[in-house]
């Protein structure tokens, strides 16, 4: 589905996938966070082999240098929004309580801290998921629609947010939208169309 | 609840075989049983019977033996009683005698034993004095007739792995131990009665896992009762009955204590007792523990003699745990004899509690 | 894994329970349950078994062969002392059972001296200063604080009684002497223990002792172990079952749980947790449910075992003889066993969840929950399994015996429980076709989506049910039988015991002017078709004649039974010898024709009976103090009062018909008192099953019913149809339970009864039996079914809402 995709990213950049609903966007995100397999084709993401590699060290690769977004958010229900914000840092070994306090600062969660998901808008959901993704301090961030769940105004606002931790951490980001605005936004933006980059 | 530890209840029940702790009861405890009494004349055939007033009483044979070939051989025939009251019925189930017996064999590389038990009152155990006979189960000591005494005698026992048949025929007379028969234990005064038969000729068979032998030789029994029969300080007991080839017999004993009591009987070939005490005789004990070999002196009679165990092995597993077996005489005269030794610590072969 | 990390990741899959405090609950309570019922019939069985054990070790009775009478014969202590003195080492015992007003007691009589002779024989005395005490009349006696305490007020003559914490339960130890005496035994013994060892040459015992036989150790009447074996695996085989119901409710509170945390699994997992980690945390999760759940369990069942005990121990006093104690002990065993149990049934219910946690994918397809599904594919392989099992029922038949028995029930009870859910769609599938009007249909299509997901809980109530009509309609049919049968047995108004055989005969002789007959009733121990049996001697009397409770008799069976030309055997005789009317009965004094036979309830053993002159010429020294007396009803208990103040009878020694009928049926009562109280514990068990399966459903149908809902059914009326769903489903489990339940009492009557105890006993169905466990069905459903129901009609339109919202 995709083919001869070639896509390199630095630190501190952030780069947009956009396509149609189907190119394989979503997928080729996927890939790279190890979470789908590719059927042929060689797939290096920091240094790591993603085709060969077995579950234990794909799930490695995740919990160390990869923070994910969802458009789900996929926040664990029955933890509070301070327990989910710290959980990936935990699991990656790399808790910094002032970090944490920082960004829930900066992601304006101070506040709500002790609530629970089901709790809170999407909005400030999805917060907390940009949180979690970026308190282990990780070099790679992939977001997949992360505002596609939002209306527009918080969908926007959460967009910047994120754009500008990432820039600020100096993480690189790749971001999977179809929303323009929100690709525009990057500082590249590629094209997925028919499972080839344009 | 485990036989074992039954039978250390029973025994402890039994006065005589006691544990030490149980020695220390004795001293006060005699209430309502008969004393040894200096005073009292030994009659026979009476006194071959069984004294039930008094607590304890041993019919204890002992048999130096040789084969055609040579080879030494011994073997025990033990009948203890033990009254656990001074009076009480006869017969039936209440009747408060209990017995128990040991017979053994022992050749220089084995050692055979068993052990019974009976209640009194009901003909399974018991002693009668003329004719007489004593018995437990199908183990026996008996005269042929009334008349003969305790001279003639069938000797039979029997255990899982072993049998002895002995017809003993003595050559001599009976002996009485210390003053007439009043034989002093200890320096407080405990004392029992005591009379030997020590002038046996045997002939017989023994029944050994290897097969049957014949054998002839010499052998000693003890009679001996009491109530009282150890002072508290006294530990246990060695005691040996030795046939000298010139004829002469000798009984050499201690009480082990602090000091221990040391006495005997020296007896000439006709007979005549001469009584010994810790003055005229010295009892050495070898290294081993428990000490199967002795030196023993007795100077007034010119006598230095070794004393060495034909089996040192001769361990009475029984539940009172002692050393029992035929020992070889050296020195300055030859021999044979048996060597009884009670109370040496457990974990060497003999327990803590004394026997015999 | 770190260890940091693991207790980050297991602190995320608890905290799911921290928000569904019920479904903990009752995932703890069904493990809770099982454990408790398991490990509550372990401790009785290992108490019982633990008195076997003392009794043979305390008594020697276990491991040494004995040396006993041989039938008509007496072993006296002369012989005792001839066998010694031929150098057999042998220890005497004289026991038997001694009625002390209304309390029953064991004495044993033993040779504490000749016992220390017999190398592996327990037994003998406490304190050292107490062996004189002990054989000197009156004697000491020994007894543990059970029985010391029901001895307290009895008159022993003086005897002093020792706590003896290792005694037997209900046993009073004693010399040898003393026994005889209390015994009124005169001199006889009862048996002579062998030592294992025995000393070379022996004369042959067939010389020295002809008269007596030797009884290897565990055969014989004096094993209760073996005699009681069938009752305990009974018991077991009841826990076993429990034990299951209760892993229906694990595996569905299991399951639920495993279905709701499907999503934080892919967080997790998406977070950078690998598949291996969540499995094995997942597993930890489980098994620390499992230990708090099983050590809970334990302490319940402990409580259990200890209400139940006393019970357990007067039916196996009563029914086998065999002594137990009726208090509790702690027992390592048992406690392992409960734990294990608990482990493994964790495992079991978790296995499948595990498993489909192993093959979840990490991306969400957005399917609707497979594992409420009733695939048409699933039932299909159950129908299978299901006529797998059934194709085992009769070659367990076949193979015969009790285990076999149980195992063939077990067989049939599984298929049955499998077949539910296939009988119940097929049931839906032609409702389908008759359903009327549309929320009818819905109804219908929505209930035969939803039995998938009950199915499990259904099937739990179904073998609930299934045993409670299977075991009332055995227990049912057992006492109006036996009722009948006491009715015909004790026959006679007055049963007389007398101390000796010269009181008997002046007894008998005194009667002889004031009462209608005096029947004397003698009895034997004695072999039976290799079996230890009784035989008794009886004349011949109307008594007999009018009521005896004959199955199956030759013509003129009374006559020649008189004449001593014939025997009459029990029903257990019968059966286990294979023996018919005709065949020829060895007995002492050479073999009798079979010419009836009798039914014989409440009693294991064989049975013979022979007329009393064929009997005293067999068996010259059985002791002859017993007699039945008739009289008119109305004169019964004048005669019993004046002859107990003519012969100064204590109380015991006359026995009138209401009292013997009482005691006998208070025995059976309590025999089945345990089966009773595990039967409601497992209805209960049933319950809760149904309970958390529909809160599993309640939790994952949402997105049906908001259809529904938008559709304009207002919320309490879902509510409502969810709740007559639940009653329907629990009614259509009951009826299908009813034969399943019938099939088992037949197994239990005519397969395991009659393994089990050698007896078969007509079916009588209870129509009222059936109708209460019908309500029963329906209370139970209604309690389970009320809680989601009333959660529905309550839910928050935001809620059914939402369900639009998260479909893409």
């Amino acid at each position: 589905m995709l083919r001869g995709v070639d896509l390199t990213v630095r630190r501190g950049e952030s780069v947009a996938i956009t396509g149609e609903s189907g190119s394989g966007k979503s997928t080729l995100l996927h890939l790279i966070g190890g979470l789908d397999a590719a059927d042929e084709g060689a797939l290096t993401v920091l240094g790591t082999d993603l085709r060969t590699a077995p579950d234990r060290a794909r799930a490695a690769l995740r919990r160390d240098h990869v923070g994910m977004i969802f458009q789900q958010f996929n926040l664990i229900p029955s933890l509070t929004v301070a327990a989910n914000l710290a959980f990936q840092a935990r699991l990656a070994g790399r808790h910094d309580p002032a970090r944490v306090r920082a960004l829930a600062e900066e992601l304006g969660l101070s506040p709500l801290m002790d609530r629970y998901p089901e709790q809170l808008s999407g909005g400030q959901q999805q917060r907390v998921a940009i949180g979690r993704a970026l308190a282990g301090d990780p070099p790679l961030v992939l977001a997949d629609e992360p505002t596609g769940n939002l209306d527009e105004a918080t969908g926007d606002a959460v967009a910047q947010a994120m754009l500008a931790l990432v820039r600020r951490r100096g993480s690189a980001l790749v971001l999977v939208t179809h929303s323009l605005p929100l690709a525009g936004l990057c500082d590249r933006r590629v094209h997925l169309r028919a499972g080839r980059l344009t | 609840m485990s036989a074992r530890w039954l039978a250390v209840l029973l025994l402890a029940a039994l006065p005589a075989f006691g544990q030490q702790s149980g020695f220390a009861g004795l001293g006060a405890d005699v209430e309502g049983f008969a004393l040894p009494d200096a005073a009292y004349d030994l009659t026979f055939p009476r006194d071959h019977g069984a004294h039930e007033d008094f607590r304890i009483e041993w019919w204890y044979l002992t048999a130096n033996l040789r084969d055609a070939e040579g080879r030494d051989y011994g073997a025990q025939w033990t009948l203890f009683r033990s009254a656990l009251a001074p009076d009480g019925p006869e017969s039936g189930w209440s009747a408060p005698q209990v017995w128990m017996a040991h017979a053994a064999v022992t050749t220089p590389d084995g050692h055979h034993f068993a052990e019974r038990f009976g209640r009194g009152g009901i003909g399974q155990a018991g002693v009668t004095a003329a004719p007489f006979s004593a018995w437990i189960d199908d183990w026996e000591m008996t005269a042929p007739n009334a008349a003969s005494g305790i001279d003639r005698l069938h000797v039979a026992a029997r255990g899982s792995d072993f049998a002895l048949s002995l017809e003993a025929e003595a050559q001599g007379p009976l002996v009485l131990h210390g003053a007439d028969g009043f034989s002093i234990k200890s320096e407080a005064g405990q004392a029992s009665h005591y009379y030997s038969q020590p002038f046996y000729e045997v002939s017989g068979r023994l029944t050994l896992p290897q097969g049957e032998v014949e054998v002839t030789g010499q052998a000693w029994l003890d009679r001996e009762w009491s109530s009282q029969p150890l002072d508290r300080s006294q530990q246990g007991w060695d005691w040996m009955a030795l046939h000298l080839d010139d004829g002469r017999r000798l009984m050499a004993a201690q009480v082990r204590g602090q000091p221990s009591f040391v006495f005997g009987s020296l007896i000439a070939p006709d007979g005549n007792v001469q009584p010994l005490t810790g003055d005229d005789l010295r009892l050495t004990p070898g290294r081993a523990i428990p000490p199967t070999t002795w030196r023993v002196e007795l100077p007034a009679a010119g006598l230095d003699l070794d004393i060495e165990a034909v089996n040192p092995d001769a361990n009475m597993a029984t539940s009172v745990p002692y050393w029992e077996g035929p020992v070889r005489i050296g020195g300055s005269a030859t021999g044979r004899g048996y060597l009884e030794l009670t109370g040496y610590p457990p974990g060497q072969g003999v327990s803590g509690r004394s026997g015999g | 894994m770190s260890l940091r990390r693991a207790a980050l990741v297991l602190g995320a899959l608890l905290s799911h329970w921290r928000k569904r405090p019920l479904q903990l609950a009752m995932l703890l309570a069904g493990l809770m349950l099982a454990t408790a019922l398991w490990s509550g019939v372990q401790a009785i069985n290992a108490e019982a078994r633990a008195s076997y054990a003392t009794a043979a070790s305390r008594l020697g009775t276990g491991a040494l062969a004995r040396l006993q009478p041989a039938p008509g014969s007496v072993l006296t202590t002369g012989d005792h002392v001839r066998l010694r003195r031929a150098g057999w080492l042998v220890s005497p015992v004289a026991e038997g059972q001694l009625r002390l007003g209304g309390a029953r007691v064991s004495v044993m009589g033993i040779e504490p001296v000749t016992r220390l002779g017999l190398a592996s024989a327990g037994g003998g005395v406490g304190e050292t200063e107490e062996l004189l005490r002990f054989i000197t009349p009156p004697g000491l006696g020994y007894a543990n604080a059970e029985t010391a305490a029901a001895l307290e007020s009895a008159d022993l003559g003086g005897l002093t009684i020792r706590l003896d914490p290792d005694a037997p339960a209900n046993t009073l130890i004693v010399d040898i002497g003393i026994a005889q005496s209390l015994l009124r035994l005169e001199d006889r013994l009862t048996a002579l223990i062998l030592a294992e060892d025995q000393p070379v040459g022996l004369p042959p015992l067939t010389e020295a002792a002809p008269h007596l036989v030797r009884v290897e150790p565990g055969q014989g009447s004096t094993d209760p172990s073996a005699l009681t074996r069938s009752f305990h695996l009974n018991l077991t085989a009841f826990a076993l079952l429990s034990f299951i119901v209760g892993l229906f409710i694990t595996q569905s509170a299991v399951g639920l749980a495993f279905e709701q945390r499907r999503p934080m699994l892919r967080t997790l997992r998406a977070l950078g947790v690998a598949r291996a980690e969540v499995m094995a945390l997942m597993a930890a999760e489980l098994a620390i449910a499992a230990l708090v759940a099983g050590a809970a369990g334990i302490v319940l069942g402990w409580a259990m075992a200890a209400a139940l005990m006393p019970g357990v121990a007067a039916t196996l006093s009563g029914l086998y003889g065999a002594e137990v104690s009726g208090a509790l002990a702690l027992r390592p065993g048992w406690v392992a066993s409960g734990l294990a149990m608990a482990l493994a049934g964790t495992a079991l219910a978790g296995a499948r969840g595990l498993a489909q946690t192993a093959r979840m994918p990490l991306l969400a397809a957005g399917q609707a929950a497979p594992w409420a599904e009733a695939t048409a594919r699933g039932l299909r392989r159950q129908a299978l399994a299901a006529a797998v099992l059934i194709a085992g029922v009769p070659l367990c038949l076949a193979v015969g015996g009790l285990v076999a028995g149980f195992a063939a029930l077990a067989c049939g009870l599984l298929a049955a429980a499998l077949l539910l859910p296939v009988a119940l769609d097929a049931a839906l599938r032609l409702a389908a076709k008759l359903a009327r009007g549309v929320l009818t249909g819905w109804f219908v299509a929505d209930t035969r989506q939803q039995l998938g997901g009950l199915s499990l809980a259904l099937m739990a109530l179904m073998l609930a049910l299934a045993a409670n009509i299977g075991v009332g309609t055995m227990v049912g049919s057992f006492r109006a039988t036996f009722t009948g049968w006491l009715d015909q047995r004790l026959a006679a108004e007055l049963y007389v015991t007398a101390r000796t055989e010269p009181e008997a005969a002046a007894i008998r002789v005194w009667l002889g002017e004031r009462a209608d007959a005096v029947l004397p009733i003698w009895n034997a121990e004695a072999p039976l078709a290799d079996q230890p049996g009784r035989v008794y001697g009886f004349i011949d009397h109307a008594t007999y004649r009018e009521s005896w409770p004959m199955l199956s008799a030759e013509p003129g069976v009374w006559e020649r039974v008189a004449q001593g030309e014939a025997a009459l055997v029990n029903e257990q005789l019968a059966r286990r010898a294979e023996l018919r009317l005709g065949d020829p009965l060895d007995l002492p004094g050479g073999p009798l024709p079979i010419a009836g036979i009798y039914s014989d309830y409440g009693n294991p053993n064989p049975q013979a009976m022979i007329g009393l002159d064929a009997f005293t010429a067999r068996f010259p020294g059985a002791p002859r103090l017993y007699q039945a007396v008739r009289v008119p009803p109305e004169d019964a208990a004048g005669l019993a009062e004046a002859m107990r103040d003519e012969f100064d009878l204590p109380a015991s020694a006359v026995v009138d018909q209401d009292r013997a009928k009482r005691v006998s049926l208070q025995i059976f009562d309590r025999t089945f008192a345990v089966t009773a109280a595990l039967n409601v514990l497992t209805l209960a068990v049933a319950g809760i099953a149904l309970l958390t399966g529909l809160l599993t459903l309640a939790s994952i149908r949402l997105p049906q019913l908001a259809p529904v809902w938008a559709a304009g059914i207002p919320r309490a009326r879902l509510a409502r149809l969810d709740l007559a769903r639940t009653l329907i489903l629990a009614l259509a489990t009951a009826v299908y339970a009813v034969p399943v339940g019938l099939g088992l009492a037949w197994m239990l009557l005519t397969v395991i009864n009659v393994e089990a105890f050698g007896w078969r006993l007509p079916m009588l169905v209870s129509p009222d039996l059936l109708a209460r466990l019908g309500v029963a069905a329906l209370l139970t459903a209604l309690a389970a079914g009320s809680l989601p129901a009333l959660r529905l009609a309550r839910i928050t339109p935001g809620k059914l809402l939402r369900v639009f919202a998260d479909e893409r």
